[in-house]
């Protein structure tokens, strides 16, 4: 049993920060925000590319490093404390995993060197309205190696050379070009783009055989762990900011730091902190042993992450008062980020289901 | 990061197993008169099989083992129903500061026999005035010659009632800040002019005592550390009881989820209500996050580091869950909840029970605001309370009630 980084990944895991301080401040983030026609940081992208990290956990034989997916988390950790605005989770943690998981030789030759490189950005299409995705609320449908239906909202789907679409019987890849139209949409987190994705007699490929629920359902578990790590590393930093200005603040006389109001909430954001990344570490495990226990640990490590990056980023803009609320002010951020995180796999509540429902599961083994 | 066992690890569990398995048996096959002598049965039992105070060494009773160890053995414990919680506070936090302060000679003649059950200890700090802020102690301790004579009274001593000897902090100079006057001293609680009073607690049972202190003369070769150097000897103690209770016991999230499974929803079995779900989940999340943790700070322990700061938020989490889960299944009976006969109610009247004691347990061994407090101020570094107290003498200090 051993149950932290090893000293090579804490290495990776500082390397990677101390690049995201140089790369990726807080300038580079509200770039992408204030700029309407700007859906991620291209710069960032080829940067984070030539780091090697979009292959960090595909095989070498494949493009990639081979190092794993502890590694894949720490470097997630990073990019999530940084509110790196690039394309990062759904080529990586959704469309490269989807292929490792189901994908052909064929499949995986063709692509994940091409997104090892960086040359590929990948969307997760799965999503048809509001509400959770259900075996009933797939109206996409696939009929003669062509696909037809709407998927919104599809994150980073209006950049995506590489959709990985759910329709009714199951995942198929798509390619952008014929049959494909993106239509811009305006996101709670604009330094995440999200389009509404139309698709008519879209050439596509059937990947893996699993049913479309199953396979998505096997995609999100893997997601949710990578995920669980920015989200860690989101609300790291909005207790470091939070910490931060009440220690500088001062009012009635004495740092803000100094009320037990204060301290209390801080001391809240630290608890919830603290077992989303016991939960978050209990995950990596999982995914990268591939045991049994992955999807109740997926659910546990998304639900305890998700709780305590709202909990953080709103309670973070609450610690500065009336500077948290200006867009000026970096609070909101992290408030916005928190949000797209916690939803671009399925809801909260959708994962609390999910994990009642695997432990009834478990009990009737 | 991995959670499987080491080839060692395994090998260690599976002869754990195989002796919890011939030694339970044997154990419950015996006749005691009383769940403290069945206790103490077991406990010298482990001692004999080396599996009590694993991480000890070899030399006190131990068994010489590693924390991991510890944790396994632990686990494989846990699927039996057997009672160590007379030993927590005396193995947890009074002996290992009692082999931290002590001479030879006194280690040689306590160690082994706690280690095996024979003796137990209690923790002597907490006072009517003196909860939450420990060192505001009053009870007095005046030198004469070889002697301290101890006058005053402790309170909330968890045990003393059946307990052996104690680690007791006492006021030694009330000339000074209320911290530079204190000083320790182990003490046999069977000593003239000590009487000891259990509580009646709300919970209707009584784990606490009063403990009072009329003329006590204890010798100055039973004080652990320097007279009027006790403070940091019970940052010491106080270190290892982060570490003790950590947990809690009692109900948790598998226990409401086989509870919810037959009973009654407004829409049939209540595990079926989507409300109930949601909050299953959360304690789930919890008491995982809590495991987990914990396994942070054996990994820690087990590569030599002090553990960080994430051990202390054990019992904030786990009270608070337990007032939660107590009260869920109390309420989810509706009218009937009502009724507290354990003959009636769920669970043999754990979850009532659980309802009733978790008031205790976010106030016992630190509230949950000063734990809170702590967090803030060790883990984060924010600024301390606005102290009055600070550089004042002891005996100028404002009393209240």
């Amino acid at each position: 049993m051993n149950f932290d980084y090893s000293d090579d990944q804490k290495f990776l895991k500082d390397e990677a920060r101390k690049f995201l301080a140089a790369q990726c401040d807080s300038d580079r983030v509200r770039a992408v925000l204030d700029d309407p026609g700007t859906a991620y940081d291209a710069a960032l992208w080829k940067a984070v590319g030539a780091q090697g990290w979009l292959g960090a956990a595909i095989p070498e034989e494949f493009g990639g490093l081979g190092l794993g997916h502890i590694e894949l988390c720490a470097i997630a950790e990073e990019l999530g404390r940084a509110c790196a605005p690039i394309p990062f989770a759904s080529t990586v943690y959704f469309v490269a995993e989807a292929l490792m998981l189901y994908g052909s030789d064929a499949q995986k030759v063709k692509w994940l060197p091409r997104i090892a490189a960086g040359d590929v950005i990948g969307a997760f299409a799965t999503s048809e309205g509001a509400g959770p995705v259900t075996a009933r609320s797939i109206r996409t449908t696939v009929s003669g190696g062509t696909l037809t239906g709407e998927k919104i909202p599809v994150t980073d789907g209006d950049v995506a050379d590489l959709i990985v679409v759910l329709a009714r019987d199951g995942l198929y890849l798509v390619e952008k070009g014929a049959g494909v139209a993106a239509e811009v949409l305006e996101t709670l987190d604009p330094t995440r783009s999200a389009a509404r994705l139309t698709f008519t007699d879209a050439p596509c490929e059937r990947l893996g055989t699993d049913d479309g629920i199953i396979a998505m359902q096997a995609v999100f578990d893997r997601a949710a762990v990578l995920l669980a790590f920015e989200q860690l590393g989101g609300a790291d930093r909005c207790l470091e900011m939070a910490k931060g200005y009440a220690l500088d603040r001062y009012a009635f006389g004495r740092q803000i730091g100094g009320y037990q109001a204060i301290k209390h909430k801080l001391a809240d954001m630290y608890v919830k902190t603290e077992l989303a990344r016991s939960n978050a570490y209990y995950g990596a495990w999982a995914l990268n042993a591939d045991a049994a226990e992955l999807p109740l640990a997926a659910a546990t490590a998304r639900v305890a992450a998700s709780d305590a990056y709202w909990f953080a980023s709103k309670e973070n803009i609450q610690t500065h008062g009336g500077m948290g609320f200006t867009w000026e002010s970096d609070c909101h951020l992290y408030y916005r980020r928190s949000r797209q995180l916690a939803l671009v796999a399925g809801a909260p509540a959708a994962w609390r289901e999910r994990l009642v429902g695997q432990l009834e599961m478990r009990n009737a083994a | 990061m991995d959670f499987k066992d080491s080839d060692d690890e395994a090998t260690y569990r599976a002869e754990a197993r195989a002796w919890l398995d011939t030694n339970i048996a044997e154990h419950e096959a015996g006749h005691y008169p009383d769940d403290m002598t069945k206790a103490k049965a077991w406990q010298a039992r482990k001692a004999a099989g080396g599996y009590a105070c694993i991480t000890w060494p070899r030399e006190w009773g131990g068994g010489g083992g590693t924390p991991i160890e510890s944790v396994i053995f632990g686990q494989e414990e846990a699927h039996h129903a057997v009672d160590g919680s007379y030993f927590t506070i005396g193995l947890g936090m009074c002996v290992p500061t009692v082999m931290a302060y002590a001479d030879d000679a006194t280690k040689t003649r306590f160690v082994g026999p706690a280690v095996r059950g024979d003796e137990i200890w209690s923790q002597l700090f907490s006072e009517p005035a003196g909860g939450s802020d420990v060192a505001a102690i009053r009870t007095r301790a005046v030198r004469d010659g070889d002697d301290w004579v101890v006058n005053g009274q402790k309170v909330w001593t968890s045990g003393a009632h059946y307990s052996d000897y104690g680690i007791v902090l006492v006021r030694t100079n009330p000339d000074v800040p209320k911290h530079q006057g204190l000083t320790m001293f182990w003490l046999d609680l069977k000593a003239p002019g000590i009487e000891i009073r259990p509580i009646h607690q709300m919970s209707g049972g009584s784990n606490f005592n009063e403990v009072w202190f009329t003329d006590v003369r204890i010798p100055d070769a039973q004080r652990l550390g320097p007279v009027d150097g006790g403070w940091k000897v019970a940052l010491f103690t106080l270190m290892n009881e982060r570490l003790a209770i950590g947990t809690g016991g009692g109900v948790g999230p598998e226990d409401i989820l086989a509870f919810a499974a037959q009973a009654n929803g407004a829409d049939g079995p209540l595990l079926k209500d989507a409300a109930f779900r949601q909050q299953l989940a959360d304690w789930w999340v919890q008491s995982e996050g809590l495991r987990n943790t914990r396994m942070r700070t054996i990994t820690a322990l087990s590569k030599g580091e002090v553990p960080g700061p994430e051990s202390s938020i054990g019992k904030i989490v786990a009270a608070n869950q337990l007032q939660a889960i107590g009260n869920t299944a109390v309420e989810a009976g509706d009218q009937y909840g009502i009724i507290a006969d354990p003959a009636l109610t769920p669970l043999k009247g754990a979850f009532h029970a659980a309802t009733m004691w978790a008031p205790g347990l976010r106030i016992a061994g630190g509230t949950d605001e000063i734990l809170k407090n702590i967090i803030a101020e060790r883990v984060l570094g924010l600024p301390g309370e606005m102290r009055v107290d600070k550089d004042q003498a002891f005996r100028d200090l404002p009393v209240g009630a």
